[in-house]
């Protein structure tokens, strides 16, 4: 038994001496040669190829949402290969199903990263799928690419993240509600972590801008009975409500919202969680007018998004919509591949060297990698809610927003890291 | 006074709400002693039949009638297959119909992934249903207090057929006392087969009724059958007076927690109040001996 062990781990090792090896830069070797020794690294850039992964949930509560990004990181492949891989390998991904269970994810990425050998992993959306991926990646020195927004506070050598953190979408949000007079809030989410560290941060941001919260209030994931709530809401008599509920619950209180007479104009509700594809199944006439925080809309009229948007409706049919976590999602493989062709290398340590100051012209706009903390940079957009269910700009930050995740840039802030 | 009036009928809302979910239960399981876990889908199977008469009739008003008593015919004949085929195989083990009405459910949620697609979808409030009416100063939602009329008619129909058809005697009387019943000339496999068509029916009226309110998935019925059996069981078992007392004491229970502490503690202090009660009063708020598990 112990010989075996031991026989294993020898192949393990020379497997590893003669295929990583490529990362000749001399800042990155010792670490390559760190994780060499440890025996996990067993990415094979030998042949033509470069393995990646996809963690998505492709069944379970969460397929709604992460089959979307599935699809959007599937065509970022498709056109990087198309164009000539990178570093002139091809790209050979192999997909597994998180099946939205967190510890599903953790398995799974244990597996691709040990016995499928990928040299990254994309994917992952519940922060609760994140937390539970953390320790594999950071146990196994590889990385994952985690492209959805979320509540802040964390920051991992071994994770990239390309969605917002809370200073690039809530703050911006409640900068923007302030903007136009708000001076009272009523808070809505969903009774788990990204809600209830969010409304944290929006009542010390309401504490020193002189803002009120009119209520707070929680439901479990999943909820449909907003009776209470909304009449909770209607006799607060806020200027608007910050909504951070997720998934099927949209439907449920938007609908019983309306129906108590709410409307936009009456009392806005700002989402942090509803994005295009969510609309239709909200239905139209129950949120038409309401106001949604990300960093990018599919009526981005720029050129890369144009035809981001248009390969995307070819490739997977018309009645197709784009969404932020998705863009992110395409986003983050071509941030891996301008870090892998900067490194000249696949290996964590390399990649982790070159990744400070990488930039992609995204169809968000430009995006640029922060080495310090691995978030990245990116512009904050409220959109409103149009009459064909996309959502239009009302305010936008202008320029890309740095990523502070632990929000030490501001002075409210204070204290919210460390509780 | 205003916060009370709408509270009260945010209570007797969401008691109307698990009156028309559990009323189906009432005879399946109440009566028959299964324990189908698949009455989510069978309501599933109504909210997604909501969603499609809306294509088949542009008039959303019209589709919204019109899919009440296509979804009644569909979920029943939905619950009749699953009766001759499956469950009458088990009468008597309880504890298989759950697990067998269980398997069910998960295929029937995923037929409806792969015919509809896994996001929700949204069944447009007809004209006559959006707003509310002033009531006091308080808004009451129309899409609300037609609920709430559902759920009365139901009940009301349901009763006629169990006091005043021969259908009821029938059903009754296969209740009460099978052998007997059989000997006097009964076809009980036929009248449990009407009556699983009648409780799986129910479901696909309590469907349309929730696609109304929230959203309609995959997952839909799920989120609703473990409500619908509480109701049951607190209102005691197969009765549908009590389920009628228990739906509306749970409603408004609810409500008041609500009010008072958040959604989250009220579904607890909810489930606090079951538990207590069912300590002092094993058998339900309504008690008359039957053959089911009680």
């Amino acid at each position: 038994m112990a010989v075996a062990t031991l026989l294993t781990a020898g192949l393990a090792l020379t497997a590893c001496g003669s295929k990583v090896g490529e990362s000749a830069s001399s800042g990155s070797a010792g670490a390559t040669v760190a994780a060499t020794s440890a025996g996990k690294s067993c990415v094979d850039t030998s042949g033509s190829t470069v393995k990646i992964g996809f963690l998505n949930s492709l069944s379970g509560t969460m397929a709604i949402s992460e089959k979307t990004v599935h699809d959007s990181l599937q065509m970022a492949a498709d056109e990087i290969n198309a164009a000539g891989g990178v570093n002139g390998k091809q790209l050979d991904v192999i997909s597994e199903d998180g099946a939205s269970e967190p510890t599903t994810f953790a398995e799974k990425a244990q597996k691709l990263i040990q016995a499928d050998c990928v040299a990254a992993v994309f994917g992952g959306w519940t922060s609760a799928s994140r937390k539970a991926m953390l320790p594999v990646f950071e146990g196994n020195n590889s990385l994952l690419f985690y492209p959805v927004q979320y509540e802040g506070l964390e920051a991992s050598k071994n994770i990239f993240y390309t969605g917002a953190t809370t200073n690039q979408q809530i703050v911006p949000a409640l900068d923007y509600l302030k903007e136009m007079g708000v001076k009272s809030l009523f808070l809505v989410g969903s009774d788990y972590v990204f809600p209830r560290t969010a409304n944290k941060i929006i009542k010390a941001y309401a504490a020193a801008n002189g803002m009120e919260i009119k209520g707070e209030e929680y439901t479990p994931l999943g909820d449909t009975e907003f009776s209470t709530i909304v009449n909770k809401v209607q006799s607060a008599d806020a200027d608007a409500v910050f909504n951070t509920l997720n998934g099927d619950s949209n439907v449920a209180f938007f609908k019983q919202y309306k129906s108590v007479g709410l409307t936009p104009e009456s009392m806005p509700v700002v989402s942090v969680s509803i994005a295009e594809e969510e609309v239709g199944g909200i239905g139209l006439d129950n949120v038409q007018g309401q106001l949604a925080a990300w960093n990018y809309f599919e009526t981005i009229d720029t050129p890369t998004n144009k035809k981001f948007v248009e390969a995307f409706k070819a490739k997977y049919g018309q009645d197709r919509v784009t969404s932020d976590p998705m863009e992110a999602a395409y986003t983050s493989l071509y941030l891996w591949k301008a870090m892998a062709e900067k490194a000249k290398a696949f290996d964590t340590a390399s990649i982790q060297g070159a990744a400070d100051g990488v930039t992609f012209d995204a169809p968000e706009g430009t995006v640029t990698v922060d080495g310090e903390n691995h978030h990245i940079s990116k512009t904050a957009l409220i959109g409103k809610i149009g009459p064909d269910g996309l959502l239009y700009t009302e305010w936008s930050s202008g320029q890309p927003i740095e990523p502070d995740p632990f929000l030490t840039g501001y002075p409210w802030a204070q204290g919210l890291a460390s509780n | 006074m205003e916060t009370l009036i709408s509270q009260v009928f945010a209570g007797l809302s969401v008691g109307s709400i698990l009156l028309l979910i559990a009323l189906g239960l009432v005879l399946t399981f109440g009566q028959m002693g299964v324990i189908n876990m698949a009455q989510g889908e069978f309501i599933m199977a109504g909210a997604y039949t909501a969603y499609v008469m809306q294509f088949v009739f542009t008039n959303p008003g019209v589709s919204l009638l019109i899919s009440l008593p296509v979804a009644f015919a569909l979920a029943g004949l939905l619950g009749v297959v699953l009766e001759a085929t499956l469950l009458r195989r088990m009468y008597d083990r309880p504890l298989d119909t759950l697990l067998v009405t269980w398997g069910v459910a998960l295929i029937l949620q995923q037929v409806a992934r792969d015919v509809f697609g896994a996001p929700n979808v949204d069944v447009p409030a007809p004209s006559f249903l959006s707003g509310s009416v002033s009531f006091f100063g308080v808004a009451l939602p129309l899409s609300r207090l037609f609920i709430l009329a559902l759920s009365l008619a139901a009940v009301i129909g349901l009763t006629l057929v169990l006091v005043r058809t021969s259908l009821g005697r029938r059903i009754r009387a296969t209740v009460q006392n099978r052998p007997l019943a059989e000997t006097s000339g009964i076809s009980t496999r036929s009248t449990d087969r009407m009556t699983f068509f009648l409780g799986s029916g129910l479901a696909g009226i309590a469907g349309v009724a929730l696609s109304q309110v929230g959203s309609i998935g995959p997952t839909l019925g799920t989120n609703y059958v473990i409500d619908a059996f509480l109701v049951v069981v607190v209102g005691g078992i197969g009765q549908i007076k009590g389920a009628v007392i228990a739906a509306f004491a749970l409603g408004l229970l609810r409500a008041g927690f609500e009010y008072e502490t958040s959604a989250s503690i009220a579904k607890v202090l909810v489930f606090v109040a079951i538990v207590i009660f069912l300590q002092v009063r094993p058998q339900g708020i309504v008690n008359v001996r039957t053959r089911s598990l009680a």
